[in-house]
């Protein structure tokens, strides 16, 4: 093995490092000013040419902050939690490819930093390993909110993280591969959103829950639980529980991207390399305005509606759009008849719609018999 | 040496610490944390095997799932720090004799058993192929189809005692 | 070759560095006055009372149980998603067996209640 290879691989996860924390801070700037043209407001538009530079400004200011440790705090553990948050919202990238690749002083570089044939596995266990800052955050604080936020945070993430897993598994039957390159190869003809838009609209849904945003932002709940989770941290403490969250939000609209909407695939991307992050950078700038319209739209779900909206509703939907698909796929094979294969998205939708209907009629019930 | 070989050593020594660390740390949460490390550690043992998806449902299901319920079965009793004086006195000489039995044996089967152990063939794919796992996923769906099956019936016993456990009979 | 792997473990440290490096900056940079109203819990401004961490409800150990569950189950789909088109309508059918199996227990749980959050 040779040293350049160490080198590559060091600045590939500089560089996936470096773009996602450069994104967390204008996602910040994006977030405010698309937010405040929504309610009717200017946003932050002082530090620099259109506020441009107003991240650099918090950053600075966050930088400058006095790190509070509570007295009765379990330190080490306080200490470690904010890193345990933030590493994992980094390294789930690691397997999102963001192009093909290029030429390079006669070597191929390849977009992505690790191509492991169990890519969509690696999501899921990092995902799921993301849990643990939260609790930890909450318990060392020796703080009641903080502990209830971290709790409430943590028992809704491995809630919807069952949905999440059963979306990832529609994209591996129409992709018949976990390869996360093939999976986006797979999307040539037509876009995994088109053939199960009910597995993409879960799988947004449930990342909505996974990190924590509106409407599904309980744990920050500050009417009941002043900040939640991170109510005792200060300083770059704070801003790493912040940067872990925007870039989670990033790196999931990358995902979904990757998963359903073609990834970086587009017109030319197969004769000009540079396009394929373009493709992606624009899939993401989209997909990630509809998270902030989303927040600008409805109000925070209550908490026992979340939860039970999640296991009852998310989870036997999900399972059924898993084998609805899975059918479908094998009758055409069987048969040989594609006609069964297009009848997937149909399906999919009628079950989406027997699931909101259901919703609508329990409202219904529980609110005659409060009548 | 070769590197696999230090390599194995040096996971060897972490996963040992870190169960050490589960045993005699007087902090439960601190011990949880300290067999997620263990098991991550596991999980790259499964990747020097090549087995990635072993390896990363090692991961998702015991560092991800089953210690999360540790962690909040903790905090649901609300037993963080364990008393510092012996309530069994009689359980660390026991334990002991036991771990002294175990060692004996485990340096007994790799002395006299670890040449006649049959050899396990493996289907000739690449570490990192798709057919790695496809070969796995036959193999599952097909000659372990049983164990399979009777895994639910496993996992539903258990989902059934956790509700008779926590759920108050309807009167 | 677990090349791959190994991108992913320098990945990894790049990581660790970066969120290190931050904090210590923090550290570094920010003022330390300590004084005693600064440590104390923070409770919206109250003279805090009791202890911070209290037992927690038996409904997360519940959630946390029934999560363990569905992943293994999920774990399970992954293999069986990447072999079905091999396996034919045979592999659906052991699927759905696996399947239904546990939606007893799912319908259980929704029975008794499980699912709902008091």
């Amino acid at each position: 093995m040779d040293w350049t290879f160490w080198l590559e691989w060091v600045l590939k996860g500089f560089v996936l490092c470096l773009v996602l924390l450069t994104g967390f801070a204008y996602l910040t700037y994006y977030e405010r000013r698309a937010l405040a043209r929504m309610q009717n407001r200017i946003g932050p538009n002082r530090a620099g040419p259109q506020g441009l530079l107003q991240p650099i400004a918090d950053a600075v200011k966050l930088f400058f902050k006095e790190e509070l440790t509570p007295a009765r705090a379990y330190k080490i553990v306080f200490f470690l939690a904010p890193i345990v948050t933030v590493v994992p919202s980094l390294i789930i990238a690691a397997v999102i490819p963001w192009g093909t690749s290029f030429q390079l002083f006669g070597r191929t570089i390849t977009l992505y930093v690790a191509d492991i044939n169990v890519g969509v596995l690696y999501l899921m266990s990092i995902a799921s390993i993301a849990v643990y800052g939260i609790v930890l955050a909450g318990w060392s604080s020796n703080n009641k909110y903080a502990m209830l936020g971290g709790m409430r945070s943590s028992a809704q993430m491995i809630s919807y993280e069952l949905a999440l897993g059963l979306s990832f598994v529609t994209a591996i039957l129409l992709a018949n591969s976990m390869r996360m390159i093939d999976i986006v190869n797979a999307q040539s003809s037509w876009w995994f959103v088109v053939i199960q838009p009910v597995g993409a609209l879960i799988f947004w849904i449930a990342t909505l829950a996974e990190v924590n945003r509106a409407p599904f932002d309980m744990p920050e709940a500050e009417q009941e639980l002043t900040a939640g989770y991170h109510a005792e941290y200060s300083g770059m403490k704070f801003a790493l529980f912040f940067m872990a969250e925007y870039q989670k939000m990033i790196v999931i609209c990358a995902i979904l991207a990757t998963l359903f909407f073609g990834g970086y695939l587009g017109p030319f991307v197969d004769k000009f390399w540079f396009l394929g992050p373009v493709y992606m950078f624009a899939k993401v700038f989209i997909l990630l305005f509809f998270m902030i319209w989303v927040r600008a739209t409805w109000p925070r779900i209550r908490y026992d509606r979340l939860m039970s909206f999640g296991w009852k509703v998310l989870v036997p939907l999900a399972l059924a759009v898993v084998f609805i698909t899975a059918t479908g796929i094998l009758l055409a094979q069987e048969l040989n008849n594609q006609l069964y294969f297009w009848a997937i998205p149909f399906v999919s939708i009628v079950a989406a719609g027997i699931a909101v209907m259901m919703i609508y009629r329990e409202l219904r019930r529980k609110a005659y018999e409060r009548a | 040496m070769t590197v696999d070989l230090i390599l194995f050593l040096i996971l060897a020594l972490v996963s040992v610490s870190t169960a050490l660390g589960m045993l005699l740390s007087r902090n439960t949460v601190y011990s949880a944390l300290f067999l997620v490390l263990n098991f991550v550690t596991v999980a790259v043992f499964y990747l020097l095997l090549g087995a990635p998806f072993i390896a990363m449902a090692q991961v998702t299901v015991y560092a991800g799932a089953i210690m999360v319920l540790f962690l909040f079965v903790i905090m649901l009793l609300g037993t963080e720090v364990l008393p510092a004086s012996n309530i069994l006195p009689w359980q660390k000489p026991l334990a002991g004799g036991l771990a002294a039995v175990l060692a004996v044996e485990a340096i007994y089967l790799l002395l006299v058993r670890a040449r006649s152990v049959a050899q396990v063939t493996s289907p000739d794919v690449a570490i990192n192929s798709m057919d790695n796992l496809r070969e796995m996923g036959k193999v599952l769906f097909s000659t372990y189809l049983l164990p399979f099956e009777v895994t639910s019936i496993l996992l539903l016993v258990a989902m059934v005692g956790a509700i008779v456990l926590t759920k108050k009979e309807k009167a | 070759m677990l090349l791959e792997y190994i991108a992913i473990a320098v990945m990894i440290a790049v990581a660790t560095l970066i969120a290190f490096i931050a904090i210590g900056l923090g550290e570094l940079l920010g003022p330390k006055k300590k004084s005693e109203a600064k440590s104390m819990p923070y409770e919206s401004g109250m003279n805090p009372y009791g202890e911070g961490t209290r037992r927690m409800p038996v409904r997360f150990y519940l959630v946390a149980v029934l999560f363990i569950l569905f992943d293994i189950e999920v774990v399970f789909f992954l293999p069986w998603a990447i072999v079905f088109r091999q396996l034919g309508i045979f592999g659906l059918i052991e699927m759905i067996i696996f399947i239904v199996i546990l939606l007893v227990g799912y319908v259980y749980a929704w029975k008794k209640g499980a699912l709902e959050w008091e």
